[in-house]
């Protein structure tokens, strides 16, 4: 795979249906079990209806390994991944605090930081989307000089943007503590 | 016994007290989960004083169980169970959402829930650590309100509990409106927007323990199974099976707000005087107009049949609700006389917001409307409410009444069988015969006059040991299908409209690779399955306090079914009273039981139900 070939998770929230077989798969592939809060990627659901999934959006600048005091993150010279490994990570969580969308999060048995690999540019969770004809997850080039970093937000700030969309932003209020 | 968390979460309100409670591995195998074991454990614990036991006091049970299927069978739903409300005997009430998943992944197979809270609270998990906590700030708000505010907070106690973890995804949420606070027998056990465990009224079984809400978040696994790649392999081919069904993806059940009333007759049109409609402003082209969402599902489904409807604009703007499914477009749109989409989301939204069943809340609403119309019930009856109707605001203001249990709704909050009797004796008239209940329960809307419908037998459910459950009709033969199916889909849980497709032997190949035991269908039809039923039957027929079937004479359809079809192409059409009874015969003597429709000794004693046999007799309906 080429710099060129490389791939991104293009996600249309509003399509979302909830299923979360996106979490199924991930968990299934990358610990051998159904696993939601071990899952890469997460479907957060803190209005229902407004169902977020979220997983890395690949900053150019990667401020999470580049933070990383331990050399435990690094980009997947392949995929752009970025790739966690877990016997050097110290659970410091500062890679969590560096990323614009707070996407990092600990494995909820091992004492390391878990991140989308996008299993090694052929992601689980947009096959599982994708054979579900729900099209919410799909698979992108990955442009160069477009930011993927501006797309990256926290579930609350993704699901107030979504909810706002889909309901109107009265009845977003309505529903949402922010 | 593979596929549970291997142990349920005992709680008794009263008391405080929190415990782990284990079933052994051959209750779990006889009686699976679910509405199965809920029957084993409502029986064992509360059976020897069945009849004295209130539904809406302080003993009675409440049980939300998940089963072996939890996790694997594509799509996920919970079971909530107790001495019900309505029936006085036991349902298995299902509702979608992620709470069986997050239960499980807390390490809990169940809970089970006793006695009642000094005040209001909720119940809080986050895998073993298990909080009573109070609820007072969300005591009395309605469903928008009760949610947001448990999610926030909830999402800040699983912070606080696990600082470092990151963003942790948010709990999930089975919770009461005002309905369910008032101790209504028309309440749901609510999750997320309109899902709703609303047969057997078990929204008003956790009000009257002043439970609001149970919140669980687990961090773990799904537990394991027998044989994962085998479970793994079935799961695929079901969900492919699920994946073709095409039409049913794109309008769920929303199709049938047309459908059934058009093509099949069997649409309750107020208050069931009729079964057919051609309102052309009732098909499901004009319902899809107000879907935000095309696909709306829990986790794991294929199927994601559900919508969400958004009102964005108009009098009724900022109103939710999914589709509305079928049973709501039926119970809450023509069944009232309402033939809009609009009208119809709206007042579907307005019962979820009370945390009303729509199915029971809906049938008290066109009762009264029925003797509105009749002129049994006077404006100043219903404290001012003109209900004339398709009067959407109308029924809006009765449904808060009912709710909230003020003037009228007080009496309606019985539900429509016990409301029938109390303005009956008021009123000195017979007002059971414009009531369509089975053993106390709304009957689900399809109607089986026309003999059209998919639920088209008509023991359907007057042999139901759920009642007026159209998900736990009775059919013949006795020996597969009907009941000893819909207790499979109860007890392992499954959703139906996750199933398309799936074979009986398939689910069982599921259910042994999943638990490693060794099941076979004959086994599960002619032993385990009858067990549950007999069960159920034995306290439906034990009831009380208030309410005692009469066996076989209350085993018949409402007085409503044996009146003809008014109009449509199915005018004229009725149930025959002959052909009824020999269908009921032939039922009983296939379940085992004698011509009343009392469960025989010798039966009994075959499935290994000793104790039933004696409480029976004890009750003298065993001679």
């Amino acid at each position: 795979m080429s710099q060129d070939e490389r791939v991104w998770i293009e996600r249309n929230y509003r399509n979302c249906s909830g299923c979360r077989r996106c979490e199924i798969v991930c968990a299934l592939y990358h610990e051998g079990k159904i696993w939601p809060e071990a899952s890469r990627i997460r479907v957060f659901m803190i209005v229902p209806g407004v169902e977020i999934p979220h997983l890395c959006f690949q900053c150019e600048d990667y401020p999470c390994v580049e933070v990383c005091p331990t050399g435990a993150l690094s980009v997947n010279s392949q995929t752009g991944a970025v790739n966690v490994d877990a016997s050097k990570c110290t659970a410091c969580t500062l890679c969590i605090q560096a990323c614009p969308g707070n996407v990092p999060h600990l494995h909820p048995e091992g004492n390391y930081i878990v991140i989308c690999d996008l299993c090694d540019g052929k992601p689980k969770c947009v096959e599982a989307c994708q054979e579900g004809r729900w099209n919410t997850l799909m698979l992108a080039p990955r442009e160069r000089g477009v930011s993927h970093k501006a797309l990256a937000k926290t579930p609350q700030e993704l699901t107030w943007e979504v909810a706002k969309e889909i309901l109107g932003e009265e009845t977003a209020k309505e529903v949402m503590d922010r | 016994m593979r596929g549970y968390a291997g142990k349920f979460l005992e709680i008794d309100l009263s008391s405080r007290n929190v415990k782990d409670t284990i079933f052994s591995d051959s209750v779990l195998g006889d009686y699976v989960g679910g509405r199965g074991l809920a029957a084993k454990v409502l029986w064992d614990r509360l059976g020897r004083k069945w009849e004295t036991v209130d539904p809406l006091g302080p003993e009675n049970i409440l049980l939300v169980f998940t089963g072996p299927f939890t996790g694997y069978f594509p799509g996920t739903k919970v079971c909530v169970s107790g001495k019900s409300p309505q029936s006085n005997g036991v349902i298995g009430s299902t509702v979608a959402g992620e709470f069986g998943i997050d239960l499980k992944c807390a390490g809990y197979d169940g809970v089970i829930i006793t006695g009642k809270a000094e005040k209001p609270c909720y119940i809080f998990i986050c895998d073993s650590q298990v909080e009573i906590k109070d609820a007072s700030p969300i005591w009395g708000k309605k469903a928008r309100e009760t949610l947001r505010f448990l999610v926030s907070k909830s999402m800040d106690d699983i912070r606080d509990i696990r600082p470092s973890h990151g963003e942790a995804k948010e709990p999930s949420v089975l919770y009461i409106g005002p309905a369910g606070e008032n101790k209504t027998r028309v309440a749901a056990v609510v999750s997320k927007y309109a899902h709703g465990a609303g047969y057997g009224g078990y929204g008003g079984v956790m009000g009257a323990k002043n439970l609001k809400a149970i919140v669980a978040k687990g961090f773990g696994p799904v537990p394991d199974v027998f044989d994962q790649g085998r479970v793994l392999d079935l799961a695929k081919r079901f969900s492919e099976s699920n994946f073709e069904n095409e039409g049913f993806r794109r309008w769920g059940t929303g199709g049938g707000g047309y459908y059934f009333g058009a093509e099949t007759s069997s649409e309750p049109i107020r208050n069931w005087q009729n079964e057919w409609h051609d309102m052309e402003s009732y098909k499901r082209e004009e319902f899809d107009k107000y879907w935000v969402k095309k696909n709306w599902g829990d986790f794991g489904c294929p199927t994601t049949c559900l919508k969400l409807a958004v009102l964005k604009a108009g009098r009724f703007k900022g109103a939710i609700c999914d589709n509305p499914d079928y049973e709501l477009e039926a119970y809450l749109g023509t069944n009232l006389g309402i033939f809009t989409p609009e009208e119809n989301i709206y007042l579907s939204y307005v019962s979820n917001e009370l945390g009303l069943c729509g199915i029971q809340g809906g049938a008290a609403l066109g009762f009264a409307a029925e003797l509105y119309e009749k002129g049994m019930l006077t404006k100043q009856d219903l404290d001012g409410i003109d209900l004339e109707w398709g009067d959407v605001e109308a029924f809006t203001a009765l449904a808060e009444k009912i709710a909230f249990r003020k003037g009228i709704g007080n009496v309606l909050a019985e539900g429509v069988y016990r409301a029938a009797q109390k303005l009956g004796e008021t009123k000195d008239a017979d007002l059971l015969k414009y009531v369509v209940h089975e053993k106390g329960v709304a009957i689900g809307a399809h109607g089986v006059r026309s003999g059209e419908d998919y639920i088209s037998e008509n023991i359907a459910y007057a042999c139901s040991v759920q009642g007026g459950d159209h998900t736990s009709s009775a059919s013949l033969p006795f020996d597969r299908g009907g009941e000893l199916s819909s207790i499979m889909a109860d007890s392992a849980i499954y959703c139906i409209f996750a199933a398309f497709g799936i074979e009986d032997d398939e689910k069982i190949d599921f259910y042994n690779a999943i638990t490693g035991w060794k099941l076979t269908e004959r086994e599960w039809y002619e032993e385990k399955a009858p067990r549950i039923l007999h069960l159920q039957r034995a306290m439906l027929l034990l009831g009380g306090p208030d309410v005692r079937w009469k066996p076989k004479l209350d085993d018949d359809n409402p007085p409503r079914f044996w009146e003809p079809l008014p109009s449509g192409p199915y005018k004229g059409k009725t149930l025959d009273r002959r052909e009824f009874e020999e269908a009921r015969s032939e039922y009983f003597e296939a379940a085992g039981w004698n011509e009343n429709g009392v469960p025989k000794p010798e039966k009994l004693r075959k499935l290994g139900l000793e104790d039933v046999e004696a409480k029976l007799r004890d009750a003298a309906l065993i001679e």
